[in-house]
């Protein structure tokens, strides 16, 4: 699993790729925290998730709530389609604002 | 946990790890660790893959075996790495049988249940995940010396 993070504007887009599992997820949440603590909009890219479990889910929506709190945005972009099947398993894909293009996310997280 | 209703033939969790019942694919003994699950995930989508499961298929069986390894991790042996989990993957003629054991305290499975949906919380969802993935589901008695034996039912698709 890589967790790579670069800034567009005031957008934060936290790139993932692999497997997030509960060896990875650890990883993942901190870096998300870390990005939802800067009170950015966050964006994380899921194109290159190849796997995701109960725990990675678990990190995304601890994230989401963290910034929901803060008043601030925060996205999933281009969810591949193992990832979407488990979101969509935890009715999350209706919970997230998640957008086809890191563009498109951008344009809606600012 | 368990959703044995419905499925189209016969006992839907009768043992398929006997000669007559079907044939055993693969059989690992890993430590309940976390950097082992991805060695568990491969094995296990390679039996079912050779099983002539579909992509999608794979995908749900490596998740609930994924989450139920997880559980034994966290909840059982409480992030004891030392601990072992036993996997074991049989198929019949359209199906796959799915053991998990592990060694510790039986577990009061009333107490397992997937949690309501409707909370936006982080965890509890591995369960859910097994039980939406899989067919059936059930903790049955387990072999003399093990714990728990969790025996999950996939049909091929």
């Amino acid at each position: 699993m890589t967790c790579e993070i670069r800034h567009e504007g005031d957008v934060a887009v936290v790139a993932l790729s692999g497997d997030i599992d509960l060896e990875s997820s650890p990883k993942v949440r901190t870096a998300l925290l870390d990005c939802v603590g800067l009170k950015q909009g966050v964006l994380v890219d899921m194109s290159e998730v190849s796997y995701i479990d109960s725990s990675g889910v678990a990190s995304l929506v601890e994230a989401f709530q963290t910034a929901r709190k803060s008043q601030t945005r925060f996205g999933l972009v281009s969810v591949s389609q193992p990832a979407m099947r488990v979101l969509e398993l935890a009715r999350l894909d209706r919970v997230f604002a998640i957008y086809d293009s890191v563009a498109d996310g951008v344009q809606g997280a600012q | 946990m368990s959703s044995l209703d419905n499925l189209a033939q016969g006992d839907p969790m009768s043992r398929a790890g006997d000669a007559a019942a079907g044939a055993r694919l693969l059989a690992l003994r890993v430590p309940a660790s976390p950097d082992r699950l991805r060695l568990v995930r491969a094995a296990v989508s390679e039996a079912a893959l050779a099983s002539g499961c579909s992509e999608q298929c794979v995908r749900d069986i490596v998740l609930a075996v994924d989450e139920a390894c997880q559980n034994i991790i966290k909840h059982a042996y409480h992030g004891d790495p030392s601990r072992e989990i036993l996997i074991d993957v049989c198929r019949d003629e359209k199906r796959l049988v799915l053991e998990i054991v592990d060694f510790a305290d039986p577990v009061d499975t009333a107490q397992i249940k997937p949690r309501n949906l409707g909370e936006i919380r982080p965890g509890g969802l591995g369960t859910h995940f097994i039980q939406e993935c899989m067919d059936a589901t059930e903790y049955v008695p387990p072999p003399d010396g093990a714990g728990n034996l969790l025996r999950m039912v996939k049909r091929i698709s």
